[in-house]
């Protein structure tokens, strides 16, 4: 049955109208609807669509007209108001949170728009990273590669370009940084300080900010360099120039830098170039355990020492070899079969600490750990869940715990596991309650234990600040509501694990040598690198959510959303490249 | 060739365009600036070229009304066999220096307006808008079509003729500028350049000396119609478009046009040769009772105007039509004109536009950008019911095949001398 509405007088646009019958054609009820103003052609057009009604007619042009196809007349009075209110609504303005963006899709206009960004970050897939990363250094930018699966030629290629040009290359894979006091790709919000960093490693260089973090001081630059830096074939290039940054910024008064072992080829150089700096320099080299600091170039074993001993430096302190607070040993009754620790990380050089530290206390002699597995020996086990081997076809472990919690939930019915270990990493990247996700994995695997007559400990510590997207303190009381044992950092967390099997660490303190005489020259510094300490603008290629980090944190970042070339068209893109160089006056 | 790369002869040919100064002159019969009108049973079409047999239905119908208007039938049966028997030529209007609406269907009594581009000196033409409702450009043949194409024939574009002749030609420029900052785009929307139009012509129209009947029903007529303007901008832009191809060089996109069945584009550096893929069907928003399932697929000459810098490409100037884009409104105009600046060459600085801070509308479409970036041009466009004559559905947006834009830039390649 149709009726018509008349609104008298009541002018509104076209195309809003339009959008209102749309919304109205959705109620239920209505089994056809028209909303117009009553010109002639408009009556036409309700003529047309089978609405034709004898009232329509005496609308006018001003007149705002609803015909309604409805069988239960009491709907009427109800789409009209539908009606008005969406009209209400029209009118109120439209809340595009996104209306202030910069967002580009070609490198001319990222170029343009961002011609102001001394650092660019890349995270385009890994086969088209090292041209991208080239257009970016051709265009003056410092470059922050994301991107992984860069052959370790283009990476010194690129490296060496980049060096020449008086611009830094941090990666390819580099996964965290901070510039300026603002977060680059997955990094923790820490506040800006005297602290700077350079490191090869993503969660470290975060455990390392968030203890300095809680610690009271601050990190105003990390500088990733990816994990092959200190590979032989790269020389050490980022590292090298990223020292030399750090050392001549005014601001930094202690210097740490975070690496795995460098090449034997690089050790020297990389170790003299620390030496050479005018100011303190924390180094720890993962994996290693030091034997003497040096006056001036101070080694440490864990994080947590590095951080400590960092801000020790910071006020005047050397280290004193008490960094490590005693760990307080939880009351926990053990069965006898229950020997083994077994750790499940999210982040790779946390399971590196973890492995580190259990096979250097426990005597384990276990090989390096291939494909995930960092330490496999006996019944002692740590996972690097973020390898590749386990990410395959699913989400990063700080992003979803499934398969974390698979491993807790077979470990748990293991009747040898004495404590499970636990990292949950806060921070840009990561999954906004991880606690959330772990906690009734958590209750079920001690309970499974209890059951059974054992008490399992869950041993965890939190990567993070105050100032994280997340809320740290919420993560804290939900982990401890589950009767996790909390621990500060993960050096903590993996040395009370240890303590509870009967293997507590011991350590001596280091002594301080003299100064050594170092044989190399700190490497210019270009104005171009020196923009990137004080960078508030940043182009950003791939991955939305970096972008949106920094925003979030005080910076602007342009926003590119980059596509293949040609959608990946071979033929296509060599006839562009063909047109880029043809000479019209005499052809190729 | 005194270019040394594309983008030197990219940057020429955009020259040209900001250097184009079309000049309304007159409105006249189609066969008397039209040469082929004089051989046999002619037909223009809008789009590349292509057969009776592989027109839409709309533009099958419009074939007919124009069999009728011309009087080479006196009914629908015979009008149809007619087209049928091969008898009639067709010809795409961009052959013969003439752009078209919808079917773009022209024949040799219909007034066309003259537009010269008085850089290059080179003229083009176009039909007038003969309003909403059932219109031959959608088409509609009936009798109440076919009355006003001979009223339009015998009265709007005499009149209108007499008009012109009794002042300065009138500068289209100027009446895009005034326009594009009372918010029209000059596709989906040109009421304020109509009004400005109207404005223009009505004391030169009061003043002629001829019966006040006519006079009057011009003036209605005008007043009535929002989008007579866009006919006059479309000759306009093929003017302008037409002398900057007088440059045989680089990528720049010439044309754009569709038939209903395939989508062409032209770029300067291929002269006349057309590139084509199939055309899509428009997305929009629809009348009520009608959806996607109802439209027509894309045709029309109009596209002209995105090549020239309006339409799709300066939606942001026009507020008023930006939710056809999406129900996104203001801000998806804006992403929708800010990514057709990826793809075009530079501003033209002549139209600055008062909602995008007065940057100039973005000219000269790259054929290389748009296969290097992926980014289509958007193009703002009426949707016609798929059955011929049932007139306008809804409005909305469409795109070009991408297939066009990479055979034109594979063809370039080749002709400069690639090889795969």
């Amino acid at each position: 049955m149709l009726h018509t509405v008349i609104e008298k007088n009541s002018y509104q646009d076209s195309i809003v109208l339009m959008l209102l019958t749309n919304y109205l054609e959705t109620l239920d009820g209505v089994n056809n609807v028209q909303v117009m103003m009553g010109t002639p052609a408009n009556k036409d057009i309700f003529k047309t669509g089978g609405l034709a009604t004898d009232e329509l007619e005496a609308a006018t042009p001003n007149d705002m007209v609803i015909v309604l196809d409805v069988d239960n007349e009491d709907l009427i009075d109800d789409v009209v108001k539908k009606a008005k209110t969406y009209l209400d609504e029209q009118s109120s303005g439209n809340d595009d949170e996104n209306s202030g963006e910069e967002r580009v899709k070609t490198w001319d206009k990222a170029l343009e728009v961002a011609k102001d960004a001394p650092v660019a970050l890349i995270s385009v897939p890994g086969v088209y990273a090292a041209s991208e990363v080239e257009k970016a250094l051709d265009a003056g930018k410092n470059v922050f590669c994301f991107s992984d699966n860069v052959t370790i030629e283009d990476e010194a290629r690129l490296k060496q370009t980049a060096h020449e040009k008086g611009l830094l290359l941090m990666g390819p894979d580099c996964g965290t940084g901070i510039a300026n006091g603002l977060p680059l790709a997955f990094a923790n919000r820490v506040r800006k300080g005297s602290i700077g960093i350079v490191g090869a490693s993503g969660t470290g260089i975060q455990e390392v900010t968030a203890i300095i973090h809680k610690m009271g001081e601050g990190v105003t630059n990390a500088i990733g360099t990816g994990g092959r830096d200190l590979k032989a074939q790269v020389q050490g290039i980022t590292f090298k120039d990223s020292i030399a940054l750090l050392d001549q910024d005014p601001d930094v008064k202690v210097i740490v830098a975070i690496s795995k072992p460098p090449a034997k080829e690089v050790r020297d150089d990389a170790v003299d170039l620390l030496r050479a700096a005018k100011k303190p320099v924390v180094a720890i080299f993962l994996g290693e355990k030091p034997e003497a600091h040096e006056k001036g170039l101070y080694r440490a074993y864990t994080l947590e020492e590095t951080a400590k001993i960092a801000v020790g430096l910071l006020h005047g302190q050397e280290p004193t070899g008490n960094e490590d607070v005693a760990v307080k040993v939880p009351d926990v009754k053990l069965q006898p079969q229950q020997k083994y620790i077994k750790g499940y990380y999210s982040g790779g050089t946390l399971a590196y600490e973890a492995a580190t530290l259990m096979n250097n206390t426990l005597g384990l002699h276990a090989e390096n750990g291939v494909d995930g597995s960092i330490l496999k020996k006996d019944g002692y086990e740590v996972l690097d869940l973020g390898d590749d081997v386990f990410t395959q076809g699913r989400p990063h472990p700080m992003i979803d715990a499934t398969k974390r919690k698979e491993m807790m939930v077979s470990a748990g019915q293991d009747p040898e596991t004495a404590a499970i270990l636990l990292d949950i990493v806060l921070g840009y990247g990561t999954t906004d309650d991880m606690a959330g996700d772990l906690k009734d994995t958590i209750i079920k695997v001690k309970a499974d234990a209890k059951a059974e007559g054992r008490e399992l400990p869950v041993i965890a510590t939190i990567v993070g600040t105050d100032m994280d997207p997340q809320d740290y303190s919420q993560q804290q009381k939900t982990l401890e509501s589950a009767g996790v044992i909390l621990c500060e950092n993960n050096a903590q967390a993996v040395k009370t694990a240890l303590a509870i099997v009967g293997h507590p660490v011991e350590e001596k303190p280091l002594p301080i040598l003299p100064e050594k005489p170092s044989h190399v020259q700190m490497p210019a510094v270009s104005d171009r690198l020196k923009e990137m300490l004080t960078a508030t603008r940043f182009l950003n290629i791939g991955l939305e959510s970096f972008a949106d980090a920094i925003n979030e944190s005080g910076g602007s970042a342009v926003q590119f959303d980059w596509k293949p070339i040609a959608g990946g068209n071979v033929e296509l893109q060599k006839a562009l490249l063909f047109l880029s160089k043809v000479d019209l006056k005499v052809g190729v | 060739m005194v270019y040394k790369s594309i983008d030197e002869a990219n940057q020429a040919v955009v020259s040209k365009i900001i250097a184009g100064s079309p000049f309304l002159l007159d409105v006249v019969p189609a066969m008397d600036v039209i040469d082929e009108f004089k051989h046999g049973k002619v037909l223009l079409h809008a789009g590349p070229p292509i057969t009776y047999d592989k027109m839409i239905d709309p533009v099958q119908g419009a074939c007919i009304g124009a069999a009728l208007f011309e009087g080479w039938a006196d009914n629908e049966d015979d009008a149809r066999k007619l087209m049928e028997s091969g008898e009639v030529t067709l010809i795409p209007c961009h052959h013969v220096d003439a752009v078209g609406p919808m079917g773009g269907i022209t024949s040799a009594h219909m007034p066309l307006v003259v537009v010269e581009n008085r850089t290059d000196g080179n003229r083009a033409y176009c039909t007038m808008n003969e309003g909403i409702g059932a219109v031959l450009r959608f088409g509609a043949n009936g009798p109440e079509v076919i009355d006003r194409l001979r009223w339009m024939r015998d009265v709007l574009g005499p009149v209108l003729s007499k008009a012109l002749q009794t002042r300065e030609p009138l500068n289209v420029n100027v009446l895009i500028a005034k326009a594009i900052a009372m918010g029209d785009e000059f596709h989906q929307r040109n009421i304020a350049a109509s009004l400005a139009f109207l404005k223009e012509m009505s004391p030169s129209i009061v003043a002629l000396d001829i019966d006040q009947k006519d006079k009057e029903d011009v003036i209605q007529f005008l007043a009535d119609t929002d989008q007579f303007f866009l006919n006059i901008m479309m000759a306009s832009a093929k003017s302008v478009m037409d002398g900057a191809r007088q440059i045989q060089e680089g990528t720049i996109v010439t044309a754009m046009c569709r038939n209903g069945y395939e989508f062409g584009i032209r770029i300067a550096g291929m002269g006349d040769e057309w590139f084509t893929g199939p055309v899509n069907t428009p997305h929009g928003l629809y009348f009520s009772g009608f959806s996607e399932d109802d439209a027509s697929p894309d045709m029309g000459d109009s596209a002209i105007t995105e090549t020239f810098g309006v339409g799709g490409f300066a939606m942001i100037a026009a507020p008023a039509v930006t939710r056809f884009v999406g129900t996104g409104g203001f801000f998806d105009a804006l992403h929708t004109s800010e990514d057709m600046t990826e793809i075009t060459t530079a501003s033209n600085p002549n139209f600055p536009i008062p909602t995008w801070d007065f940057r100039g509308i973005s000219i000269g479409i790259d054929a290389r950008k748009v296969v290097e970036t992926g980014i289509l041009p958007v193009i703002n466009t009426g949707i016609a019911n798929k059955k011929a004559g049932l007139g306008q559905i809804g409005a909305g947006t469409v795109n070009p095949p991408m297939e066009a834009f990479e055979k034109a830039v594979l063809a370039y390649a080749k002709k400069l001398g690639f090889e795969e």
